[in-house]
């Protein structure tokens, strides 16, 4: 089964990007392709590189990083929703003159066509919100 | 079609909304603060209880675990189910409607 | 600029609104995959159910809290073929309004079709 997955809240505020990510990894577990993973509204703050969580706790961008990393999983922030909430990549950084990016690995910034997209081409799209 | 609710029916109005629009064939999955949707003795399990008539309803054990909840606190007939289980309802059900 | 999937799939879109605007983004937001969703030409429709029934209020004036009036793009949608709107009339009803409080045409329909637009459609979006 090819799914997609809409992550609609940031990192610690709700638990849907802590769901998005284990139901993500079951899935990959059980042989199923992740499409896509898109972050919209404040779910693109879980693509931030400068989180710092408490030694104890899991670190929820990371996390998905290194998902990404060992499942070539694509990892997309709504570039109209990270403007907004200053989600920024190299490519934001120069063409909105800012002084600086503070993308997470493996992530990547792009329109809302990349919804649509995964909700045409996946089989399922699963969202995980408040 | 599997329906997932996530909020508890006391915070937000969306197991009612599930349950006014659900269709027949259908299954529900109560996920993160939705699992409280499947309490007995509150006072909406009578309307959940109803429900089960036309649907089927399932609860997902990590986030009854992590709520100090478990199987005994439910109302009869609910199936707890893990990660791999949700994966399986999704494959097994055509069409996902996911109430936030 | 018109985007195409090379596959030529159409399947059937729902978007569904159930919350009120301007109190959270989520409205507002989900307008933008609406309008960004016309070029895929897609089968869309839109359903509001609960508070959602409120973005389509006519007379919103977001002037005196700064925020953008993001309700005038619901007049635009049919500039986007996206012409199937439906509003449930308990969601409606229960809120003290009328068919005539809203600011574009709609079809009000009751629970039942309502479920029955849920159940046909393949891709739904939740905000």
């Amino acid at each position: 089964m090819i799914f997609g997955i809409l992550v609609n809240e940031g990192p610690y505020q709700h638990q849907a990007s802590d769901s998005a990510y284990l139901f993500a990894k079951a899935a990959i577990d059980e042989g199923h392709t992740i499409f896509r993973v898109f972050f919209y509204h404040d779910g693109v703050n879980n693509g931030t590189r400068l989180a710092t969580p408490p030694q104890d706790d899991r670190h929820i961008p990371n996390r998905w990083s290194e998902l990404a990393n060992e499942h070539n999983i694509d990892l997309v922030l709504c570039v109209a929703a990270a403007q907004r909430r200053g989600m920024v990549d190299p490519d934001e950084m120069k063409r909105n003159k800012k002084d600086a990016d503070n993308i997470a690995d493996k992530f990547r910034i792009s329109g809302l066509g990349q919804l649509i997209e995964a909700g045409v081409q996946a089989e399922r799209l699963i969202t995980f919100g408040d | 079609m599997l329906h997932t609710v996530n909020k508890s029916p006391f915070e937000k109005n969306s197991l009612e909304t599930c349950l006014r629009l659900i269709d027949d064939n259908s299954a529900i999955l109560l996920i993160e603060d939705g699992v409280y949707g499947a309490l007995k003795n509150t006072s909406i399990s009578e309307t959940v209880i109803d429900a089960q008539k036309i649907t089927k309803i399932y609860v997902l054990g990590p986030d009854l675990k992590a709520r100090g909840l478990d199987k005994s606190s439910l109302i009869s007939n609910i199936e707890v189910i893990d990660y791999k289980g949700f994966v399986n309802l999704t494959v097994e059900n055509e069409k996902i409607q996911n109430w936030l | 600029m018109e985007e195409e999937l090379e596959s030529g799939v159409v399947k059937k879109f729902l978007y569904i609104n159930r919350r009120a605007p301007h109190g959270t983004v989520y409205a507002h937001e989900a307008l933008e995959v609406v309008l960004i969703g016309a070029a895929f030409e897609q089968d869309v429709s839109l359903a509001f159910i609960d508070d959602g029934v409120f973005q389509l209020k006519k007379d919103q004036d977001t002037s005196e809290i700064n925020t953008k009036n993001f309700s005038k793009i619901f007049a635009a949608l049919e500039m986007y073929d996206v012409e199937k709107l439906y509003v449930e009339r308990e969601s409606l009803e229960s809120r003290g309004l009328k068919e005539d409080d809203l600011s574009v045409d709609v079809k009000v329909i009751d629970s039942s079709e309502m479920k029955k637009l849920i159940t046909d459609s393949e891709v739904i979006f939740n905000f």
